[in-house]
């Protein structure tokens, strides 16, 4: 299981980088989406892949998930969520304004 | 009452940004007011604090009594008031020249700077690593909007570039922070010094990993080279008072450099000590010469200063890459200076350019401007402290950081750098004063057929330039004070370097 999500949070790291470098506003948006789905399941296995255990204190229990990374990625996941609709906002106001979707501002076709 | 102060300049700006979103209908006189209002208590609380840890007292503020490393802390030390205090004076002013008409440009101006003050004081206050990170969202998710506001095109085009540069830094601080995590299973500023000291062989290399990756994204707040291209456009487009406030914002990348590479990574970090000292100072020397570049090269004056921000980026950056007691004591005296000045120059370009009609600040011969003594008067000053020419702050501040730099092996390079980058900030300040004031003769006919009201050239009148007097003479009073300052920012420096006493007053054991 380590194998297949390291592999996914390396696939969707790749795919938002090469996104963020293109020269249009709409690659760009998806691709900081992508980072930060990859940045948020990389914090949710920073406590560790566990399957079955509780997050907090049970009776008979004596191995835990730990909780602390769920709660950070649920913040990571609320401000990321703000800031992608923040980023569509702007890159559409960017759009009306220049007229066009690219990054600069200009394109040559 | 006195254990909460430590968390009452996070509390009264965020208090006072929800109130004046629900006060919105109300006439702008009454916003005003209470953002003012609240500016002043922000003031008051710095001065008060500053006063407390002044004798090396460290408060820690534990939030909803949960201990630490298990709750989040707030500590005030004396680095982490200094910089309450210098944050409070600068946007006292800029808010003051925003009330002289900017904040009527569009909606939310005052609720947007109170959370941007909001996001500031807690990214100076926490004592957690998450914390910083989520501090750092809300001082950026305000200062998007502040960067906006008034609207264009050139200022679009610039927040677009700089929104999404910073959300790239965001989503990298998060993967620092999670490995960091994972490895050392604490947030907590203090706990993760004391695991990193003792940390396993075999997760050494990650660690230093992570903790350069969050070099990376301090950098790019702190718009060090390479990381610096956001900052020309985004601070020359924006509005004068958001250009004064965001002077502060890239000291929040240099004070978190600081904060994070003495304690957790200090000397004192066994495997992972040191991590940033072999890149820190070229980097910083490598700023200082690209910025004072880019103030040579520049088009409009607003472009020069903020050109003039990065180098002096690169000067602080250098004194805290030397890494000694008395380099960092004279970055934190050249700090605040390099704050007020670029604050002033930015209000004093801004009151340049409405005057100069539509040729606004580029640096062309344009029409004489109203007032053009005083203004000139202003320019001179400001253009004299910020490129460190005596007597004033400036050359105390840079005089400090030589001082500090003999001993050191790079010697060479870092009198070099910064005599030599002076020198060319003299020259392109000179050029563009007398472009803007001695050349103006010339077009004194011009001014009279535009025929535009001239009423409007003159907002923001004398107020405006009283308020860059105002900041000025905060420099003057660090030129005036600068034995006790230096003292206060060496005792400041000792603390620094000795983190075991920030380590036992948050977590109670010694290490």
């Amino acid at each position: 299981m380590e194998a297949l999500v390291s592999i996914l949070i390396g696939t969707l790291t790749g795919c938002g980088v090469y996104l963020i470098l293109r020269n249009r506003t709409f690659p760009v948006v998806l691709g900081l989406t992508f980072l930060s789905y990859a940045v948020n399941l990389f914090l949710l296995v920073m406590g560790r892949l566990t399957i079955g255990k509780p997050p907090i204190i049970m009776e008979h229990m004596t191995e835990y998930a730990d909780p602390l990374p769920q709660a950070l990625v649920l913040t990571a996941i609320v401000i990321s969520f703000a800031m992608t609709a923040f980023v569509i906002v702007l890159s559409l106001k960017a759009y009306l304004e220049m007229g066009n979707d690219h990054v600069d501002g200009k394109h040559k076709s | 009452m006195i254990s909460h102060i430590a968390i009452l300049p996070v509390i009264c700006p965020l208090l006072t940004g929800t109130l004046l979103l629900l006060l919105q209908k109300r006439s702008l006189q009454t916003v005003r007011l209470i953002s003012i209002a609240s500016v002043s208590v922000l003031v008051v609380l710095a001065g008060y604090l500053l006063n407390i840890v002044s004798d090396g007292e460290i408060l820690v503020y534990e939030l909803g009594n949960w201990p630490p490393p298990f709750g989040i802390v707030l500590v005030a030390d004396r680095l982490a008031v200094w910089m309450l205090f210098i944050t409070a004076l600068v946007s006292m002013f800029a808010l003051l020249y925003a009330t002289q008409g900017t904040d009527s440009d569009g909606p939310h101006f005052h609720a947007l700077f109170q959370l941007q003050l909001f996001g500031l004081n807690g990214a100076f206050l926490t004592g957690d690593l998450f914390n910083l990170f989520v501090f750092f969202e809300i001082l950026l998710l305000a200062s998007y909007g502040l960067l906006l506001h008034g609207g264009g095109r050139l200022r679009t085009m610039a927040g677009l570039h700089f929104v999404i540069i910073n959300l790239v830094g965001s989503t990298l601080f998060l993967f620092a922070v999670g490995t960091l995590y994972g490895l050392l299973g604490t947030l907590n500023m203090a706990d993760l010094a004391v695991k990193a000291a003792r940390a396993a062989d075999e997760d050494i290399a990650l660690i230093r990993t992570a903790g350069l990756l969050l070099f990376a994204v301090f950098a790019l707040k702190a718009a060090l080279l390479p990381l610096y291209l956001w900052l020309p456009a985004a601070y020359a487009h924006t509005t004068a008072p958001v250009a004064a406030l965001f002077a502060i914002m890239t000291k929040v990348g240099a004070y978190s450099i600081l904060r994070v590479y003495t304690l957790i990574f200090g000397s004192q970090a066994g495997n992972v000590s040191d991590l940033i000292d072999p890149w820190l100072l070229p980097l910083a020397l490598a700023t200082l010469i690209a910025g004072v570049l880019g103030v040579l090269a520049s088009t409009y004056l607003r472009q020069q200063i903020a050109y003039l921000v990065i180098a002096s980026i690169g000067t602080l950056l250098i004194a805290f890459g030397i890494n000694t007691h008395t380099s960092i004591a004279a970055g934190l005296f050249y700090l605040p200076h390099s704050t007020f000045a670029a604050a002033a120059f930015f209000l004093l370009a801004d009151i340049i350019a409405t005057r100069r009609l539509e040729i606004n600040d580029r640096f062309e011969p344009g029409p004489v401007i109203p007032h053009q003594r005083l203004t000139g008067a202003l320019f001179f000053i400001a253009a004299i402290l910020i490129a460190g020419l005596p007597p004033l702050s400036g050359f105390i501040g840079k005089l400090l950081i030589l001082q500090a730099a003999l001993p050191h092996t790079a010697l060479p390079w870092i009198m070099g750098a910064m005599l030599i980058t002076s020198l060319f900030t003299i020259i392109a300040l000179a050029r563009s004063g007398s472009m803007l004031f001695y050349r103006a003769q010339l077009q004194q006919a011009s001014h009279t057929a535009t025929g535009i009201n001239s009423q409007q050239a003159l907002t923001p009148g004398f107020s405006g330039l009283a308020i860059v007097v105002c900041l000025l003479a905060l420099c003057a009073a660090l030129t005036i004070g600068a034995g006790i300052i230096s003292e206060f920012t060496l005792a400041t420096a000792n603390q620094l370097l000795q983190p075991e006493n920030y380590i036992y007053s948050v977590l109670g054991t010694a290490k």
